[in-house]
Parts: structure tokens; C-alpha cells; sequence
């Protein structure tokens, strides 16, 4: 049996956290007595902490390279370093499997390097570190359960055990004004979301159990059996006399939307800023960078690959709110004095680009999307990183009120600039190479998609040519957010002296996310022909391949 | 093939010159200096050798120098994949003659230049002012600052810069020239916006440097994603993105031309080609300044000048126009030489307007670098029309020249602001005692408006010597300059195919000449109007060297062009090698034009007008200190209208930047996304909240109180029951007989009588 990466990967935070919950409380001991015993715990909690996202972060590296040079090779399986299929609940058809994909495995590199990072910039929390370390791991496991899971119900399970961490860590830790409200929202809106996937969920296995599937679990080889069956092409009576049309139709929205509001989708944003601003540092990176990358990644996963069908005919509108998402999104970031609600709603517009990559259909307009959700991920966890370093310092986040700190951290304003061209699309960095094949895919869709029985075609190029507004505006608050916070007079009476550069453990966390924007920009073919390997069967599903 | 590979080589001097100076010799000027001048006149020496190779070739445009490396992997196949990689054709050629070339002279002029430059900046929290402080009108207070201890950061910046300006020029695809043309537009928002702290006295609303940066991005960026578009369409119908495949091959371009714009009847009758190269078109619109988004390039001189010699003359507004020359076959696929087709007509009459537009703003100018953004603004109309009309070489050639003296202006009329500026310090060192006029130094001193110059022709004459030459090629003055030859076969062109461009771009002509001899005569002829001018000196050779090598080239440059049959020199400078060699990067060769004498003398006669008519008003008679332009006075509210620009500016606040900043926070952020989402979002939390305290209520007042009394009866029911434990056996038996009977009593009812 060969190693169980995914496994190792996914519980080492988990026994991480464990072993945290189990070591002595700072706060049992007196800070007048024992404060280097004190010191020592800590110490001892951060480097639990980073040595299991490390361990998680290299073999989540081995796994990378290893499907890439899987796929480079030739090899035609769609899953790799696949883990278990052992029965968990047997009864209900609910197993224990893993395995990645071209495009969940950069999601589980990602995972790693934002969770490490995370960890390394969250070397000064000194509020309950080891409970939020503890929590954070938790946090970290889950998102990495969903990218590895090849069951449906264990992605659901890891689903929900990222969000309950999540809440702990907003309500606890998170910015003193709006936490308690945005970690509500937060949990609220996410949880009403996958409760809604997961009715779906539910009712497509009882439908093949109906059917007549053969040994139907849960696991995401059976769902395939049973969409290559035609199960889901079943014509279902829709409710209050509306008619008739089939399961996939009538569920696909459902599902994708479920999954789609924790990937920020238009109307149902609203958590995503108000959460990422209150949410501390670490939490803000893990939760922009990645964890909304899950609803975006479940959606594909669960609604688009299950329910073909329905997507065909659905996605069609869905890109119009993904539009909205771009436009909407740039045009609020523009006009924020809060620095965090900048990049907060940055976030919502560019989740729109991997939405709008999904509903081109095509293999390139969803290749585009997968990569930009790495890159959106990598780039938001680097964004988030340097507002919180900057928050620390000078305690405000009022834009208008900052000013100059590239004089007194000028590797954090370096960081945020390369952030920024790839938040703008500039070529040579990861963004444009996301999102240039979105837009080529965006004018294929054009001469393929059409809306209501074929009435309305070729609309798909309108879509390109409005979507651009949302990038223009996104050059404006990027260089807004450039020339007010960063260049400019720094205003040494105003900050006391109290604004001090950022420490190497910080300037190593933002290196790390820039390699990777600045690697994947100047060399795609590093990432792309995986994530083109894994959109591929998927687009073929969908006549685009 | 070898020559290839040392393509590759080309932009790479000046990128390691960048990381060089950022990383190790910040500190030191001098060796920064020596880093990004070696660096570039090394790439120069490889641009060298690379056109020796590409002149020796006969056949450049059938087999041009190229060599290519996948880098995107897009698509299903090998074949579909995005390479990048180098080509060097003949079009390409004539962009590493003057790139190289004018980017060398202008990073030798730099290291001169930046050597000093102090400027007003605000000081904050002003309760502890330096003593050299002063406060402005504006209750600002300033104090002088040195820059030029910033010059490393400029000359890496500028290094990166050419290096951008490299890899456009030898891109064998659209993508790759792409990244070169964001990589300049990043930059150039960096140099323009270089001395950032920058504040004008007196003039609270003047542009500063930081926000001419910003503006010159920002539009250009509105064009680039224009642009992008284009560039994704292309390629979602071709596949490709090389130049040769795409531009050197007649199928791709006959499928271009026969397909349809899909299924948008408002855009009927376009073709892909079409919309394809209209979208590519404004990439061109945005990059080269032309209405209507040029509002940029005058601001843009908030830069060191220097910069504005780079970007806004010989490489950044160049590579607008080399990227349509680029597309030229796209463009044009469909014209016959006859009907333009609806890109050409476009392109044509952008040009052609903007040509004549910007000139009559930079009639109306005082600054002397506005002049000159104005004047570029204008030539690159010509460029950009004459691509319209199918004057292809015509275009690359004036491109070339234009690259040239207008860089060579720019820096000229860095060297007099230069002068002027150390006049005024020298000025106010030897104190009131010198100053002419009841000169007294007000703080809004402004060294680059003409009118406090005046004289400058004896104080520093290699710069007005060299100016003079650019003025020149600039104006067309007949047979010595490189400006006549290559406007003169736009013109010719024009007038061959197109009779109402050429009437327009005549016209913008006879204006070019006349400012450019108002600007030569403001600035160098009469008397001092200043103690600044009068104390200005010439600059020393790091600066005037680079003077001296353009103006040559301001003159040779032309007579590689000169039309076969002209007059006497046709033959003898070869018969036109420059066609010859040009003609070669399209699939099919242009001819040259019949040589016809009505346009050139036209041509001659109104340069020479524009000349002697500014010589009448600005030179012959020069204008004294404090005198009102004689323009103004002819001219009236035009004048103010011109020296407004037309209130554009003003125009696009109004109609742009206000709405969507009115719409961005009081539409969509505060009415949909705070009013109506979360309005409906903490509606439905209200009322959630309101049922589950009415929930509440029901609990404590129903459920809570109800049980509580049910239970007090519970209470008082066994307190009554407690009579019945009464001890007495008679009583119990009676109850437990009753209670007998009902059990009977219900067990007959529910087995009979049910």
C-alpha cells in the first residue's frame, strides 16, 4: 500500500491540535511568577503549530509534483494518490476516501501555504495562544478534508468541521467591533448554504438507491456511476404544479448556489467581507485565500461534475451573476476607507472570475478558473498578511488616515504591490495567466452557449466586454490603496515612532506567497496543463472539450 | 540559428540592471550610473549585431530571425499552446535601430540630469517647521527638497523600463508584446509619479507628479483591457497568437475576414477581423494618447524629463503605433487598395482628428514640455492615420524619425528647464541686487513656462543649436531634415487616397510649423525675461553629448527614405532603401506611389508658412517681459478654449470619474449591498429575533405560567385528593368497585357495542 499522503496530510493538524488541547494552560500560570515558563509554552504551542502545517505544506508539495509529473507523463487517471475507500458507515453508504485531482491538487498546495504562513504571521498572538492555535489547525484540517475528499459525505463532514472552528476563531479572536456579527453571519450564511447542498446531496443517492444502482454509496466513483446511467436525467414532477423537468435540473441550482455562497457568489456575498474584516490575520488569509475557494471547488466538484445536465442549462444565467460579482465587488472595493473592507470585497470580484470560468463550460475558460483560484488564494493570503501587519502597527485602518509606510516597511508595501499587479491581471504574474484563458474561454463560450432554448446567443461576449470594467476598477483601488497607505509623506509625529518594521518570520510568510504568485506568472506551465487535465472530463460533460 | 538566441539576449542588460541597482548599488549613484549605462548600450551592441544579420538578409521577410519556447500549455494540444519566443523582421528591425538608440542617448542624458533636482514639497504636521519653511497662498507649508539622492531608484526604474520597451519590440507574439506594453505602463506610472512628494506652490489644484502617474495608468489601463479582450478573441478563434502565423498567412486571415460577428445585430456586418482590430485599436488609442483618451500624455510631463524623452517620445507612444503597424495585415484584410475597410476608416480618422486637434491645443501653450506632449500627441495622429490610409511604410518611417527628434526635443527642453532652474538658484545667491524688473522671486516660479525665458540662444547654445534641428525635423523643413522626407510621404499618401485626411493633416501641419517657431522663439530668441534666464548656463556633456548624436540623426535619418523618383536624390541615396526593406514584413509588398510633385510642394510651402509666420510673430519681434502672447490677443476666447484643452479634463471628471464614484458608493455600496441585502438579511434577522421573542413570550407567559398553574392545581387537586386517603376500608372498597365497573364498562363498550 503505498503511503497515505492525503491522510497524513489532512490529520496532521487534527493531531496537532489534539496534542495542544492536552498541553498545559498558559493561563493556569501567574505572569508575575512564571513568565518564562510562560514564554516557554508558547513557544512550544507556535512551533506545534507550524511544524504540523510545515509537515502538511511538504508532503502537500510531493503531492503537487507528483500529479504533475503524473499528468506531464501521460498518465490518463483522474485521481491520484488515492487514499482508503474503507467503509465508515456502511449502512448508509458512507466511506473513508481521498484522492486529488489537476485541480484540487494545487487547492491542497494552497491549502498548506496559507496555513503556513498563517502561522507565521500569527507568531504574536498572545491571547489564548494555544487555544488558537488549536482551533486554526482544526480549521486547516477541514479545508484540507474538502480538497481530498472522494466522498461525498466525507467532504460534507469536512465542510462543516471547518466552519465551526471558523466561528471560534472570528467570535474569539477577531476584530473587537464587528466579530460577534460577522462571525454569525458567517456561520449562518455557510451553513444554510451546505444544508442546502447536502438535501441535494441526499436526494441524488436516494434517487440512484431508487434506481437501482448497484452497491450506491456515497462515494463520488458511485455518484459518477449513477450520472453515467442517466439516473439524474430522470424527468421529476416539480413542485406546486410547475411541470416537469429533470432531477439535475431541477437540483443543479440548488447545489451550485448552496455551494456557491461561501464562494461569494452575487446575491449571497454579503458574509464574505463583513467575515474576512472581522476575522483576526491568520483567519482572514485562510478564509479569503482558501476557504472560499471550497464553495467554489465543492460546486465544480458536487454540482457542475455530478449534475452535467443541469449545469448545461443553468450555468447560462449563473454567469450573469458572476458578473455582477466582478463589477459589483471592484466598483465597492473602490470607494472602502477600511483598508481590510478593500481587499474584503477585491475578494467577492475576483471569486467572480472562477465562477465565470466554471460557466464557460470550456476547457479553457476552466482552466482559467482553476488557476485563478490559486492564484486569488495565494494573492488574497498575501493581501490579508500585509493589512494585518500594517493594523498592528498602526492600530487604524482608515485609508485616508494612513500614509508613508513604505519609509517603515517597505518589504510589506514591496508585497502588497506584487499583490496588486496580480489582483490587476499584469502579465508575468499568476492573475493574468488565470484570468487571459478565462477571457478567451468567455469569447468560445460566445460562439457555443446559448440561453433558453437558443434565443439568446453569443451573449457571452457581452459578458467579457462588461467584466472588464470590474478589472479597470480593480486598477483604481489598487493604486488608490498604493499611493494613500503606502507612498506618500509618513507622518512621524502622528505614529509616535511606534510604526517599526515587520519581522523576518513576517518577511519570510510574504516571500513564500509572492514566489509562488511571481512562479506561476513567469512559468504557468508549472500548474496549467494540471488543472487542464483535471477541467478536462469535466468540460467534456459539458460539450466543451 | 545563433542570431536568434542573442534576440533573446537583447532586453536582458537592462532587466539585470534593475534587480542590480535595486538590490546591491542603491547607495551608491555612481555605480548605478555605470550599471544601467553599460547595460544598455550593451544591449545596443547586440541590437547591432542582430540588424547587421538582418540587413544581410535579402529575404527578411520570408525568413526573418526567430526562435520561440512553449510557456503556455493552453488548449488540448502541443500546438495550441502559447509560446513565446522572438522575431525580428524588417518592421521589427527598424524598432532595434531606434529604440536601442534613442534609449541609450537618453540614459546618458539621465545620469546628468538626475544629478540634481529640488523641487517644493509640503511638510506635515508644520508646528515645528525647518527654518527654510515658507508658507504659500494656500497656507501650505513647503520647504525645497533634494531628490537627486533618489537617482539609483530612477535609473533602475528606467533600466526596467527600456527592458520593457525591448521585449515589446522583439515579441514574435501578441502576448508577449503585451506583457512588455503592461511592464511599461507599470513603469511609466513609477516615473512619471517619481518625485512623489512633489507639490506645486500656490497652485493647490496643479496635477502633481503622483497624479499625473496615476492618471497616465489609469487610462492607458482602461485601453490595455480593451485591448486584452481583443488579444482573448483573437486567440479563442485562431489558437495562436504568433505574429507570423496569425499576420504571415493568408488562410488565417481569409478565415478572419469571412467570419461574421456572431449574432449581435447591433454589430452587424463586422467582421472578426474587424472587431478584432478595433479592440486591438484601442490598446493603440491608450498607449499612443489619441482622442479621445490622449487627456493623459500633457499631464504625464509631471515626470522628470527624461522620462518624458523615453516614454512620451521615442519608446511608450512608439510602440501604440508599431503595435497597429503590427496588426497592419488584421487591420487591412479585405481592403483591395480601394474602400478602406471600417478598422482602417476608424483608425484614419482618429488619427487624422486627433493630428490636427492637438496641434491647435499646442498653439495655445506656455509650458514648454505641454508644447512638446501636444506636438507628440499630434505626430502620432499622423502615424495613426497614415496606418488608416494604408501608408504602412510611411507610418513605420515617420515613427522612426518622430522617435528621434522628439526625443531629441524633450531633452533639449530638459536642458533648458535645467538651465533655467540653476539660473534661478545663481539669481537668488547673488541677490535682488542683479534681478531685472523688480523680479522678486515668487515662489510659483515655473521653469518650464516660456515666457519666463527669453535669450536663452547665447547662454546655452548647443541646446539651442540641437533644438533648433529638432524644430526643424519637427516642422518638415524641406530636404535637410528626416521630419520632411518621412511626413512628406504621408502626406503624398494622403493625398493619393485619401483627400480629406490629407486636408486635415495639411492643415495640422501648417500649425506644427508655426508653434514649433513659436516655442523656439519664446524660448532662445530676444532678451532674458528673467534673472533665471539670464543666468542660465549650458549644461555639461553628459547632457549635451546625447544632444549632439540625435540632432545628427534628426537629419541622416531621413535620407534612407527618399522616394526613388525624386529629383536628383532619389537615385542618389539608393532609391528608396527603406521601402525596399519595410515593404518586406507584409505577406504582400506595397508599392511605392507614383512620385507626384503637388503634395510635395504643398507640403514645402506649408512648413515653410508655418515657419516664417512664427518667425514674423515670436522671433522678429520677441516678446518682452510681462507681455501678453500676440496670440491670445488674435485669437480671443479660442485662445482661452486652446489653453484650456478644450476643457476636456474637465468634461471627463464630470461625465466619468464623479458618476462612477457617485455610483460605486451610493448605489451599489450603500443602497444594494448595505441598503437591500443586509437590509433584507437583518430584516430576516429581525424577524426571526421578533417571533422567537414572541416564541418567548408564548413560554413565559403561556407555557411557563400555564404549567405553573396547572401544577398549583395539580396541587390543590391532591390536596383535595388527600380526603380520600382516609384510612377507612369501606371507602376504598367503593372506589376500587367503581372503579371496577368503568374498567368493565369499558371493556364490553369496546368489545360489543364498537
Amino acid at each position: 500500500m503505498q503511503f497515505p499522503f492525503l491522510t497524513v496530510i489532512t490529520f496532521a493538524p487534527i493531531a496537532a491540535a489534539v496534542i495542544l488541547f492536552m498541553m498545559q494552560e498558559d493561563s493556569d500560570l501567574d505572569p508575575a511568577t512564571d513568565a518564562e515558563q510562560i514564554a516557554t509554552l508558547r513557544m512550544g504551542y507556535r512551533t506545534i503549530a507550524a511544524a504540523a502545517t510545515f509537515v502538511s505544506l511538504l508532503l502537500g508539495l510531493f503531492v503537487y509534483f507528483g500529479v504533475n509529473q503524473a499528468i506531464g507523463a501521460g498518465d490518463t487517471a483522474q485521481f491520484f494518490f488515492e487514499d482508503g475507500r474503507w467503509a465508515w458507515v456502511p449502512q448508509i453508504g458512507i466511506g473513508y476516501h481521498m484522492g486529488v485531482d489537476g485541480i484540487s491538487a494545487p487547492m491542497i498546495l494552497l491549502t498548506g501555504l496559507a496555513s503556513f504562513t498563517g502561522v507565521l504571521i500569527s507568531w504574536r498572538v498572545d491571547d489564548r495562544p494555544r487555544e488558537f492555535f488549536a482551533f486554526f489547525l482544526l480549521l486547516v484540517a477541514g479545508v484540507y478534508g474538502v480538497f481530498a475528499a472522494l466522498d461525498v459525505f466525507l467532504l460534507f463532514f469536512f465542510y462543516e468541521l471547518s466552519i465551526f472552528p471558523m466561528y471560534i476563531l472570528i467570535a474569539t479572536w477577531g476584530w473587537k467591533v464587528t466579530r460577534e456579527y460577522g462571525a454569525m453571519k458567517l456561520t449562518l450564511y455557510i451553513l444554510i448554504g451546505s444544508i442546502l447542498a447536502l438535501v441535494g446531496v441526499i436526494a441524488m443517492y436516494f434517487l440512484a438507491v431508487a434506481a437501482g444502482i448497484e452497491n450506491m454509496s456515497f462515494d463520488l466513483a458511485d455518484f459518477i456511476r449513477a450520472r453515467d446511467a442517466g439516473v439524474y436525467d430522470q424527468v421529476v414532477e416539480l413542485p406546486f404544479n410547475l411541470g416537469l423537468a429533470t432531477f439535475a435540473r431541477l437540483w443543479f441550482p440548488v447545489i451550485f448556489i448552496g455551494f456557491g455562497i461561501l464562494a461569494g457568489i452575487f446575491p449571497f456575498h454579503n458574509w464574505s467581507p463583513d467575515g474576512h474584516v472581522a476575522a483576526p490575520t491568520a483567519v482572514s488569509m485562510i478564509h479569503a485565500g482558501v476557504l472560499m475557494k471550497l464553495g467554489a471547488y465543492s460546486a465544480l466538484r458536487v454540482g457542475v461534475m455530478l449534475l452535467p445536465e443541469g449545469a448545461r442549462v443553468h450555468l447560462p444565467w449563473i454567469v450573469l451573476l458572476a458578473l455582477v460579482n466582478v463589477v459589483y465587488g471592484s466598483l465597492i472595493a473602490m470607494v472602502q476607507r477600511d483598508f481590510k473592507y478593500v481587499i474584503g470585497f477585491s475578494s467577492v470580484s475576483h471569486m467572480g472570475l472562477v465562477s465565470m470560468g466554471w460557466a464557460t463550460m470550456n476547457v479553457t475558460g476552466m482552466t482559467g478558473a482553476g488557476l485563478q483560484m490559486f492564484s486569488h488564494g495565494v494573492m488574497t493570503a498575501l493581501f490579508f498578511a500585509t493589512v494585518g501587519m500594517v493594523y498592528d502597527r498602526a492600530h487604524t485602518r482608515d485609508i485616508p488616515s494612513l500614509g508613508g509606510f513604505w519609509h517603515k516597511m517597505p518589504t510589506v508595501a514591496l508585497a502588497f504591490i506584487v499583490g496588486g499587479l496580480v489582483s490587476m491581471g499584469m502579465p508575468g504574474l499568476s492573475g493574468f495567466v488565470a484570468e487571459f484563458p478565462i477571457f478567451v474561454g468567455l469569447w468560445q463560450a460566445s460562439q457555443t452557449v446559448t440561453l433558453g432554448n437558443g434565443q439568446i446567443a453569443s451573449y457571452y461576449a457581452l459578458i467579457a466586454i462588461l467584466a472588464v470594467v470590474g478589472i479597470i476598477v480593480t486598477a483604481a483601488y489598487i493604486l488608490r490603496v498604493v499611493q494613500r497607505v503606502f507612498f506618500g509623506e509618513f507622518d512621524e509625529e502622528k505614529w509616535h515612532g511606534e510604526i517599526s518594521d515587520v519581522t523576518t518570520l513576517d518577511k519570510v510568510a510574504m516571500g513564500i506567497l509572492a514566489f509562488w504568485l511571481i512562479l506561476v506568472g513567469v512559468y504557468p506551465a508549472i500548474m496549467q496543463p494540471m488543472v487542464t487535465h483535471g477541467v478536462e472530463p469535466i468540460a467534456r460533460l459539458l460539450g466543451g472539450a | 540559428m545563433t542570431l536568434a538566441w542573442l534576440v533573446f539576449l537583447i532586453p536582458v542588460p537592462p532587466l539585470i540592471a534593475f534587480f542590480a541597482i535595486l538590490l546591491f548599488t542603491r547607495r551608491s549613484r555612481f555605480l548605478s550610473d555605470l550599471i544601467a549605462v553599460s547595460a544598455i548600450l550593451l544591449t545596443w551592441v547586440f541590437a547591432i549585431i542582430v540588424l547587421i544579420g538582418a540587413f544581410s538578409n535579402p529575404h527578411l521577410g520570408e525568413n526573418p530571425i526567430e526562435a520561440s519556447l512553449v510557456w503556455l500549455p493552453l488548449g488540448p494540444s502541443l500546438e495550441s499552446s502559447l509560446r513565446m519566443g522572438v522575431l525580428v523582421d524588417p518592421l521589427g528591425a527598424v524598432m532595434l535601430f531606434f529604440v536601442p538608440l534613442t534609449a541609450s542617448m537618453i540614459f546618458i542624458y539621465s545620469t546628468g540630469y538626475m544629478d540634481s533636482g529640488s523641487y517644493w514639497t509640503e511638510v506635515k504636521n508644520a508646528e515645528l517647521p525647518p527654518a527654510d519653511a515658507v508658507v504659500d497662498s494656500a497656507g501650505r507649508t513647503l520647504v525645497k527638497f533634494d531628490a537627486s539622492a533618489w537617482k539609483a531608484r530612477f535609473m533602475a526604474f528606467i533600466a526596467l523600463f527600456a527592458a520593457a520597451m525591448l521585449i515589446l519590440s522583439v515579441a514574435d507574439n501578441l502576448l508577449l508584446l503585451f506583457v512588455g506594453w503592461e511592464l511599461m505602463g507599470f513603469c511609466s506610472y513609477a516615473l512619471i509619479g517619481f518625485w512623489h512628494n512633489r507639490v506645486y506652490p500656490d497652485q493647490p489644484g496643479r496635477i502633481t507628479p503622483v497624479g499625473g502617474g496615476i492618471k497616465a495608468f489609469m487610462t492607458t489601463r482602461v485601453a490595455d483591457v480593451v485591448m486584452l479582450l481583443g488579444i482573448a478573441w483573437l486567440y479563442s478563434f485562431t489558437g495562436t497568437l504568433n505574429f507570423r502565423e496569425i499576420l504571415y498567412n493568408e488562410a488565417t486571415l481569409a478565415a478572419l475576414e469571412m467570419s461574421a460577428f456572431p449574432n449581435i445585430a447591433a454589430l452587424g456586418g463586422l467582421t472578426v477581423a474587424g472587431a478584432v482590430g478595433l479592440l486591438i485599436f484601442a490598446g493603440t488609442v491608450g498607449k499612443s494618447a489619441q482622442f479621445p483618451l490622449h487627456t493623459w500624455l500633457p499631464d504625464a510631463m509631471e515626470g522628470p524629463t527624461p522620462v518624458s524623452a523615453m516614454i512620451h517620445a521615442a519608446t511608450m507612444v512608439s510602440a501604440g503605433i508599431y503595435l497597429i503597424l503590427r496588426m497592419f495585415p488584421l487591420l487591412s484584410v479585405g481592403w483591395d487598395g480601394d474602400v478602406f475597410t471600417l478598422p482602417m476608416q476608424v483608425i484614419a480618422t482618429v488619427g487624422a482628428f486627433t493630428a490636427l486637434f492637438a496641434a491647435t491645443i499646442a498653439l495655445a501653450q506656455r509650458d514648454i514640455k505641454k508644447v512638446l506632449a501636444y506636438s507628440t500627441i499630434s505626430q502620432l495622429g499622423y502615424m495613426v492615420a497614415a496606418v488608416g490610409i494604408g501608408a504602412y511604410v510611411a507610418a513605420a518611417f515617420h515613427l522612426m524619425t518622430h522617435a528621434i527628434f522628439k526625443a531629441l526635443l524633450f531633452m533639449g527642453s530638459g536642458s533648458v528647464i535645467h538651465a533655467v532652474d540653476h539660473g534661478e538658484e545663481h539669481a537668488k545667491e547673488h541677490g535682488a541686487a542683479h534681478v531685472p524688473h523688480g523680479h522678486s522671486f515668487p515662489l510659483d516660479f515655473d521653469a518650464q513656462d516660456m515666457f519666463n525665458m527669453g535669450g536663452l540662444w547665447k547662454r546655452v547654445p548647443v541646446t539651442a543649436w540641437t533644438f533648433l534641428i529638432g524644430g526643424l525635423a519637427l516642422s518638415g523643413f524641406p530636404l535637410i531634415t528626416a521630419g520632411f522626407w518621412s511626413k512628406d510621404e504621408i502626406l503624398a499618401d494622403a493625398y493619393a487616397h485619401a483627400p480629406g485626411i490629407f486636408i486635415v493633416l495639411a492643415v495640422a501641419a501648417l500649425l506644427t510649423a508655426f508653434y514649433t517657431m513659436r516655442l523656439i522663439g519664446l524660448t532662445f530668441a530676444g532678451s532674458p525675461r528673467t534673472a533665471a534666464a539670464e543666468e542660465a548656463e549650458q549644461t555639461d556633456l553628459r547632457m549635451n553629448l546625447p544632444l549632439v548624436v540625435l540632432a545628427v540623426f534628426a537629419i541622416i535619418a531621413g535620407y534612407v527614405g527618399v522616394h526613388e523618383d525624386f529629383p536628383l536624390l532619389g537615385r542618389l541615396l539608393g532609391g528608396n532603401p527603406f521601402h525596399r526593406f519595410v515593404s518586406g514584413t507584409l505577406l504582400e509588398h506595397p508599392e511605392t506611389l507614383p512620385f507626384d510633385f503637388v503634395p510635395l510642394l504643398i507640403s514645402i510651402a506649408i512648413a515653410m508658412l508655418g515657419l516664417f509666420v512664427g518667425w514674423l510673430v515670436y522671433v522678429r519681434k520677441p516678446l518682452e517681459a510681462g507681455q501678453p502672447d500676440p496670440l491670445k490677443r488674435a485669437l480671443g476666447p479660442v485662445y482661452t478654449l486652446l489653453e484650456n484643452k478644450y476643457y476636456i479634463d474637465e468634461l471627463y471628471d464630470l461625465i466619468f470619474v464623479r458618476p462612477s464614484i457617485w455610483l460605486a458608493e451610493k448605489v451599489v455600496y450603500q443602497l444594494i449591498d448595505r441598503g437591500i441585502i443586509d437590509g433584507f438579511l437583518h430584516f430576516v434577522a429581525r424577524a426571526a429575533e421578533w417571533i422567537a421573542f414572541r416564541h418567548k413570550d408564548f413560554d413565559t407567559q403561556i407555557i411557563n405560567e400555564g404549567t405553573d398553574n396547572l401544577v398549583e392545581g395539580f396541587g390543590e387537586m391532591s390536596d383535595s385528593f388527600k380526603y380520600i386517603q382516609s384510612g377507612r376500608i369501606q371507602q376504598y372498597l367503593a372506589v376500587a368497585v367503581a372503579g371496577l365497573l368503568m374498567l368493565v364498562g369499558v371493556f364490553v363498550w369496546s368489545l360489543f357495542i364498537r
